[in-house]
C-alpha cells in the first residue's frame, strides 16, 4: 500500500518567451518550479492551487504530454524521462489522462465506439469483435449504454462525455490516471455522479488518481492526500485532514479561509490576501509567497525555504516551521 | 438525475434505439452520411447538376455536335448564334458551342490536376511544419513566402518557360503556384488542432505522430481544405486562360476557353457572343465548384448535423 507508483522530483517545466524579430528566447514562464512528491499505490493524490499556478502544467510533463525541462518522473521505478519516445508510446497504457474540458478532450469527428477503441488497437487488440466487446463493456463500467456507442460526442451532455473520456481512460486497464480538472467544467449535480464514478473505479480497478482541481470541496471529498500548490511550487503536503484541519503554510490557510461556508451565523477569521499572484516569468527571490504573506519575514526574501517534513508526514515548504 | 441524462440522448431523434437491442453498435460509413447530407442541401444539388453538365458536355463533345472544333468555315465567319450554329462563330467560323463542349474537357482536365497537385503537395508540406514545428516550419514557411513573394502569373510563366509551352506545363506551373496557398491553409490549421485537447488525447493514449495526423488531424482539417480546393478550382481555370492568353499553355487550335476570349478580345463590339459564351462557361463552372464546396463543407462537419 506505501509502494510509491509515482515519484516526481525536481520537476521542471520553464517555456520560454520568444520575442525580436530572430525569435531569439528573451525570457523564461516557470511554469512549474521544483516540482516534488511521490504517489502511493491506490490512493488519490489532489493537487490544488489558483489559477495558472501550474497544476495542468504538472500533470502533462508527468506524462510528458509536455516535454519537462528538467527533473526526473519515476514510474515503478522507471525513470519517465529517460526513455525514448518510442518506449514512452508502449508505456502510456499504463498511465492515462482525464481532461478538464469534455467538449474539447473527443475528437468530433470520431463516433463513441472509435474514440475508445482506439487506444485498444494501437496497444495490440486486433481483431474488431473483441474491440466492440470491450468498448460495450467500457460504457457499462462508466454507466452509459452499449447503443451509445455509434453515437457522435456532440449527441451527449458533458456529464455523459466526461464519462466517455474516462472509458477511453480505462480502456487498456491503466494503474494511473491524471485526473485534470475533471469534473470543473461540469454542473455541481453532476460533478457528484462523475466523482462517485470514479471513486468506484478506483476500488474495483484499483487505481491510482493524481487529482488535479481548484476546487477545495472536491478534493476534500476525493482525495486522500492533498498538495497545495502555488506559483509552479508545492507549499504543503499532508494527509486532507491535517491539511484541512491544521494547515501549516500561510497560503494554504488563506486558502482554507477562502472555503464557503454554508452556515451564514458562524463567525470566523477570514485571512485576506493583498495583491496579485505574481508573474511566473519574474517570480519572487526566496519564498515565491513573501510578496503576500502576512508573516513574512526577512529570510523569506532570499533563501528558497525547503520542502521538509515538519510534522508526521507533513511536508511544508515555510521558514516559519524550518 | 443519471437517469435524466440518459433520457435526454433517448428523446434525441433517434427512431432506431427502439427497435435496435442495446447489445448491438449501429454501423453506417460516414461517406454515406455525408451524401445523404449532401442530398438535402440544394445548392450543392445545383452545383453539382452545373458540374455534371459540363462534364458530360465534354465528354459528349462529338456526339452533341456535327462539327469539329477547328472546322474551319470562312463563309460562316462571326455568325450570330442561330439554330444551324446555336451559339454562333468566331472569327475563324468555327462553332462556338462546339468549342465550348470540347473547351469543358480542358478546363476541367487543368482544374483538377492543377488542384489535385497543389492540394497533396501543399498539405503534406503544411502537415510537416504544422505539427513538427522548429526548424522544419522554419524552412517550409521560408520556401512558401518565396514562392508567395512572385506575382503568381510571373511564377508560373518562368516555370513554363523552363520547361517549354504545352498545356501540360502550364497545368504544372499552375500546380506550383497553388502550393504554398494550401500549404500555409493547412499549417495553420495544423498548428491549432495540434493544440486540441483531443490531440493530446491521443499523445496520451500512446499514438504514433502518423496516426495521429492521419486520423486526428488530417480530418479535422478537411473542411478548409475543400473549401480552398473549390476556389482554387476556378483560379486555376484563369491561370490556365491567362498562361494561354500568353502563348504559354494551350497552343491553337485547343479550343481552351481562357484562350477562346483572349483570341476574340477584337471582337466584342462586332460579335459579342463569341466572348460572353466562353466566359459564361467559365462563370458557371468556378460557381459550381463553390456550390458543392459549401455543401461538402456543411455535410463533413458533424456539428451541422442533428
Amino acid at each position: 500500500m506505501t509502494n510509491p507508483i509515482l515519484e516526481v522530483s525536481h520537476l521542471k517545466k520553464y517555456f520560454d518567451i520568444k520575442g525580436g524579430i530572430f525569435g531569439k528566447s528573451v525570457g523564461e514562464v516557470k511554469a512549474v518550479d521544483d516540482l516534488s512528491f511521490s504517489v502511493n499505490e491506490g490512493e488519490i493524490l489532489g493537487i490544488v492551487g489558483e489559477s495558472g499556478c501550474g497544476k495542468s502544467t504538472a500533470g502533462k510533463s508527468i506524462l510528458r504530454l509536455i516535454e519537462p525541462t528538467d527533473g526526473s518522473v519515476k514510474f515503478e521505478g522507471t525513470d519517465l524521462t529517460d526513455l525514448t519516445s518510442e518506449e514512452m508510446r508502449q508505456l502510456r497504457k499504463n498511465m492515462q489522462i482525464i481532461f478538464q474540458d469534455p467538449y474539447a478532450s473527443l475528437n468530433p469527428r470520431h463516433k463513441v465506439e472509435r474514440i475508445i477503441s482506439e487506444p485498444l488497437l494501437i496497444h495490440g487488440m486486433k481483431s474488431s469483435k473483441e474491440r466492440k466487446e470491450r468498448v460495450k463493456e467500457l460504457l457499462e463500467i462508466v454507466g452509459l449504454e452499449a447503443y451509445h456507442a455509434s453515437r457522435y460526442p456532440h449527441q451527449f451532455s458533458g456529464g455523459q462525455r466526461q464519462r466517455i473520456g474516462i472509458a477511453r481512460a480505462l480502456a487498456n486497464n491503466p494503474k494511473l490516471i491524471i485526473c485534470d480538472e475533471p469534473v470543473s467544467a461540469l454542473d455541481v449535480s453532476v460533478q457528484s455522479q462523475i466523482l462517485n464514478l470514479m471513486e468506484e473505479l478506483r476500488e474495483k480497478f484499483k487505481l491510482t488518481y493524481v487529482f488535479i482541481a481548484h476546487d477545495l470541496s472536491v478534493v476534500k471529498h476525493i482525495s486522500d492526500r492533498v498538495g497545495v500548490m502555488y506559483l509552479g511550487r508545492m507549499v504543503e503536503l499532508t494527509d486532507k485532514h491535517t491539511l484541512f484541519n491544521d494547515p501549516k503554510h500561510p497560503y494554504t490557510r488563506a486558502l482554507m479561509s477562502a472555503v464557503p461556508i454554508a452556515d451564514p451565523d458562524i463567525e470566523r477569521e477570514r485571512i485576506i490576501l493583498e495583491g496579485d499572484v505574481p508573474s511566473p516569468s519574474n517570480p519572487p527571490t526566496g519564498c515565491a509567497f513573501h510578496t503576500r504573506c502576512p508573516y513574512a519575514m526577512d529570510i523569506c526574501k532570499e533563501v528558497r525555504p525547503e520542502f521538509e517534513n515538519v510534522d508526521d508526514k507533513h511536508l511544508v515548504a515555510c521558514h516559519l516551521y524550518n | 438525475m443519471q437517469k435524466e441524462e440518459k433520457q435526454q440522448v433517448a428523446t434525441n431523434p433517434s427512431k432506431k434505439k427502439h427497435q435496435m437491442s442495446s447489445e448491438e453498435i449501429e454501423e453506417t460509413s460516414p461517406l454515406k452520411e455525408t451524401l445523404q447530407q449532401l442530398r438535402k442541401n440544394r445548392m450543392a444539388i445545383t452545383g453539382f447538376i452545373i458540374i455534371i453538365f459540363f462534364l458530360i458536355l465534354g465528354i459528349f463533345a462529338p456526339i452533341l455536335t456535327p462539327y469539329g472544333f477547328e472546322d474551319q468555315d470562312p463563309v460562316n465567319r462571326l455568325m450570330t448564334p442561330s439554330a444551324e450554329h446555336w451559339l454562333g462563330t468566331d472569327d475563324l467560323g468555327r462553332d462556338i458551342f462546339t468549342r465550348i463542349a470540347y473547351g469543358a474537357r480542358i478546363s476541367l482536365y487543368v482544374g483538377f490536376f492543377a488542384v489535385i497537385g497543389a492540394l497533396i503537395f501543399g498539405t503534406l508540406l503544411g502537415i510537416c511544419a504544422g505539427y513538427f514545428g522548429r526548424w522544419i516550419d522554419m524552412l517550409i514557411s521560408r520556401i512558401f513566402d518565396i514562392l508567395l513573394a512572385f506575382p503568381s502569373i510571373l511564377l508560373a510563366i518562368a516555370v513554363v518557360a523552363i520547361l517549354g509551352s504545352s498545356l501540360e506545363n502550364a497545368l504544372i506551373a499552375i500546380a506550383i503556384i497553388n502550393i504554398p496557398i494550401f500549404g500555409r491553409l493547412v499549417r495553420s490549421k495544423v498548428i491549432s488542432l495540434r493544440e486540441e485537447e483531443y490531440v493530446l488525447a491521443a499523445k496520451a493514449q500512446g499514438m504514433k505522430n502518423g496516426r495521429i495526423i492521419l486520423y486526428h488531424i488530417l480530418p479535422n482539417s478537411l473542411a478548409p481544405i475543400i473549401v480552398q480546393a473549390t476556389l482554387g478550382f476556378g483560379t486555376a481555370i484563369l491561370e490556365a486562360a491567362a498562361l494561354g492568353f500568353l502563348g504559354l499553355g494551350a497552343q491553337p487550335p485547343t479550343p481552351e476557353w481562357g484562350k477562346m476570349l483572349a483570341d476574340s478580345r477584337d471582337f466584342l463590339q462586332l460579335a459579342p457572343w463569341t466572348l460572353i459564351f466562353p466566359g459564361v462557361s467559365i462563370m458557371l463552372v468556378v460557381l459550381g465548384f463553390n456550390l458543392i464546396g459549401d455543401g461538402l463543407r456543411d455535410a463533413l462537419d458533424p456539428r451541422m448535423k442533428n
